[in-house]
């Protein structure tokens, strides 16, 4: 077996060479920015607007505990069931009681994150109930048996070409290249879901502690359809994803939009206070908030880093980063990928074996630049190289660095340093880029610039004889 | 201890170290949300701008619903409205109306002298799935984003507004507010504590870029969505 830094590599070693795979991510991606930035245009005063939600985040998270309390006794004084889960383990086990308490058969699925980071479909499937993916892209990698590979694009990295395929061979349609009439296909399978599913199942984007609502932003309308006609709904949300007021999505829900996909406003963004009430016509008659941990404590806990809990995945950091751009969605090999996956994953499944992903990034900080809640993402970057140097420090390195600090801390070593380098780069070409080459890494697909001929000292040595 | 108490006490532990504010501090907020109370009138400085007179509002919102593809509508009398709805009722051959109790509706049910089904007092699924358009009031029309508010009190629940193909929203100019702090505002002032259990923010017909990033209409929901105001 591979290990996942191992795995990377290969990956991105593979996708970076695709010319095709990155002409479509670029296509995608520069439609995005044109829109983006048009919407952008459009507020008064953006940088103020982000520095007011990232005060808003940082309020919500670091009191977390009272907004919570609040947040769940709102739910619950109108009927809503609310369970704590710390371990993903723990959530599936508490939606796959709920399904079976129910005798529910179909589970009609809309865009969830946190389901993909508790693996709920696999463990759906096994116990042998049928989940069905409702937002298009999610529903076209599911039927390719893929992860999604964006957390706001799902079905970004694939052509019109491959969609028509998967459905016609799955869903016995008959071939087309009109994005129109594959969408059509979709809705029409879907439909049939809709109706006769037992249990609607959702992710949450915002939880107000106010009064105690769940806020979902979609485009499709096959969250509100979830939402509306299976007798029983469930929705799964982690716990950071509080906002203290109602009317902090004044300012949240357009943010999210405009990072998201470019949107002044996506199409419906509906808040649901509970099951349907009296008097009301529709709705579910029982609904279950499911709240997750799953490590985000251990998160909370490193004042550092905390405001990753900020996050309100709009997937921005991701559209403007130069190694999401060329390795694309799936190498990462996580439930979230881009900047904030590279930043998360390390907590959320293990220093050691994703630290790679904080190495896998130029810094140039364009992530944090655009982060509409001022998350200090590339910086994370770095603090998560300095634990897992801490905690694991690296031997070659160390004596590496040792050597360094030795040479460079005596002008006679280094001088004498800079003849040898320059001695035996004559001899370079003989290995370059074989085996025995010391700098393979780099050789192996570029020119090593030649040391100069002459040190500045030597230079300055010379200039001054002659005077 | 209950999972509940487990978590809590591990944010609890987690918080007593102070983690610092985001942003620098010359980028503070004049009036920061957090801990201002309403906050709202901050928010309203860096949204986008509304105009301040109904003209101007309304100007915004046409361009608005323009820009994402719903059709809007002023009438100027219920003559008109009633023309309006039997000429769409001729271009696209409705069988069937979704519809709920109100007083447009009402109206608006009578002079198109169609089959019905009312949502009020419980309905069936595959009925409401085969009507031709859904006709529903709002609670209010937001210009800052071309926004129609509905809830399952004043939109007939929570399926009426997204099953049929067409979604006709019967709204009046006096509902036109400008921006989505006022919005808040006004769902806090006409409801709480008591919100209706569904509250949505449709902003045009259905749609998704899922496929190479190409819009295509009438994704879940409706693919028209037209807006006649009174
Ligand atoms: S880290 Fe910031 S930019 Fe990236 S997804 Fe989260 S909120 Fe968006």
């Amino acid at each position: 077996m591979k290990t996942a830094a191992q795995e990377f590599k290969l990956q991105a070693g593979r996708l970076t060479a695709d010319l095709r795979h990155r002409g479509l991510i670029q296509t995608a991606l520069g439609k995005y920015e044109v829109v983006r930035d048009q919407t952008k245009s459009g507020f008064q005063d953006w940088q103020a607007a982000r520095q007011a939600a990232a005060q808003t985040k940082w309020e919500a998270i670091n009191h977390l505990d009272a907004y919570l309390v609040q947040f769940v006794e709102k739910l619950e004084s109108r009927g809503t069931k609310v369970h704590w889960a710390s371990t993903g383990v723990q959530a599936r086990e508490i939606i796959l009681g709920i399904i079976r308490e129910k005798k529910a058969k179909c589970i009609v699925k809309s865009k969830a994150m946190t389901s993909e980071e508790i693996h709920l479909n696999a463990a759906l499937d096994q116990a042998g109930f049928e989940v069905v993916e409702s937002d298009l892209g999610e529903f076209i990698v599911q039927l390719r048996k893929e992860t999604p590979y964006h957390i706001v694009f799902p079905a970004m990295h694939l052509t019109r070409g491959e969609i028509s395929e998967v459905f016609a061979r799955e869903l016995g349609s008959a071939p087309t290249d009109s994005p129109e009439e594959l969408t059509l296909i979709a809705r029409r399978v879907l439909r049939q879901k809709y109706i006769t599913a037992d249990v609607g199942f959702t992710g949450a984007n915002f939880g107000i502690a106010e009064t105690g609502m769940i806020s979902i932003t979609e485009n499709e309308g096959n969250a509100r359809l979830s939402a509306a006609l299976p007798k029983t709904m469930v929705t799964l949300m982690g716990i950071e994803k509080i906002l203290p007021r109602f009317e902090d999505l004044a300012l949240f829900l357009p943010m999210l939009a405009t990072m998201g996909t470019g949107q002044a406003l996506t199409c419906y963004n509906s808040f649901y206070g509970g099951p349907r009430q009296p008097g009301e016509t529709d709705g579910p008659d029982e609904y279950h908030v499911v709240l997750l941990d799953n490590r985000r404590t251990e998160l909370l806990a490193d004042a550092e880093q905390r405001d990753s809990l900020h996050c309100i995945r709009c997937g921005a950091c991701l559209n403007v980063c130069p190694i999401f751009k060329n390795v694309g969605g799936h190498t990462y090999g996580t439930t979230y990928s881009g900047p904030i996956g590279s930043v998360l994953t390390p907590h959320l499944r293990g220093l050691q074996e994703w630290k790679h992903l904080s190495f896998a990034s130029s810094l140039c900080g364009a992530c944090t630049e655009t982060c509409p809640v001022k998350i200090n993402l590339h910086h994370h970057l770095l603090h998560n190289r300095r634990n897992a140097a801490r905690q694991q420090p690296g031997f070659a390195e160390k004596l590496a660095f040792r050597l360094f600090a030795f040479v460079i801390n005596r002008p006679w070593a280094y001088g004498l340093a800079k003849r040898a380098g320059r001695l035996l780069q004559r001899f370079h070409p003989w290995v370059k880029g074989g085996p025995l080459d010391p700098a393979r890494a780099w050789t192996k697909t570029r020119e090593l610039a030649p040391i100069a001929r002459q040190t500045f000292k030597e230079y300055w040595r010379g200039r001054q004889l002659g005077k | 201890m209950s999972e509940r108490e487990n978590i809590l006490a591990r944010i609890r532990e987690a918080l007593t170290v102070r983690a610092p504010m985001p942003g620098h501090a010359q980028d503070s907020v004049t009036h920061p949300p957090a801990g201002s109370g309403g906050g709202s009138s901050g928010v309203r400085q860096w949204l986008p701008l509304v105009g301040y007179t109904f003209q101007e509002r309304l100007e915004l919102f046409r361009t608005n619903a323009a820009a994402l593809k719903a059709d809007f509508h002023l009438v100027a009398s219920r003559d008109e409205l009633s023309e309006r709805l039997l000429e769409l009722r001729e271009a696209e051959g409705w069988k069937k109306v979704g519809t709920h109790a109100g007083e447009l509706t009402d109206f608006a049910c009578g002079q198109l002298a169609l089959p019905t089904c009312r949502t009020d007092g419980g309905y069936d699924v595959a009925e409401l799935e085969s009507c031709s358009v859904a006709i529903t009031e709002c609670d209010a029309l937001v210009a800052q984003t071309g926004s129609v508010l509905v809830t399952s009190r004043s939109a007939g629940g929570r399926a009426l507004s997204v099953l049929p193909p067409h979604h006709v929203v019967l709204a009046q100019s006096r509902q036109l507010l400008g921006d989505l702090p006022e919005a808040f505002a006004f769902l806090k002032k006409t409801y709480a504590p008591g919100y209706p259990s569904f509250i949505s923010f449709i902003t045009g017909p259905s749609r998704t870029g899922d496929i190479e990033r190409i819009l295509v209409l009438g994704a879940h929901g409706p693919r028209k969505l037209t807006i006649l105001c009174l």
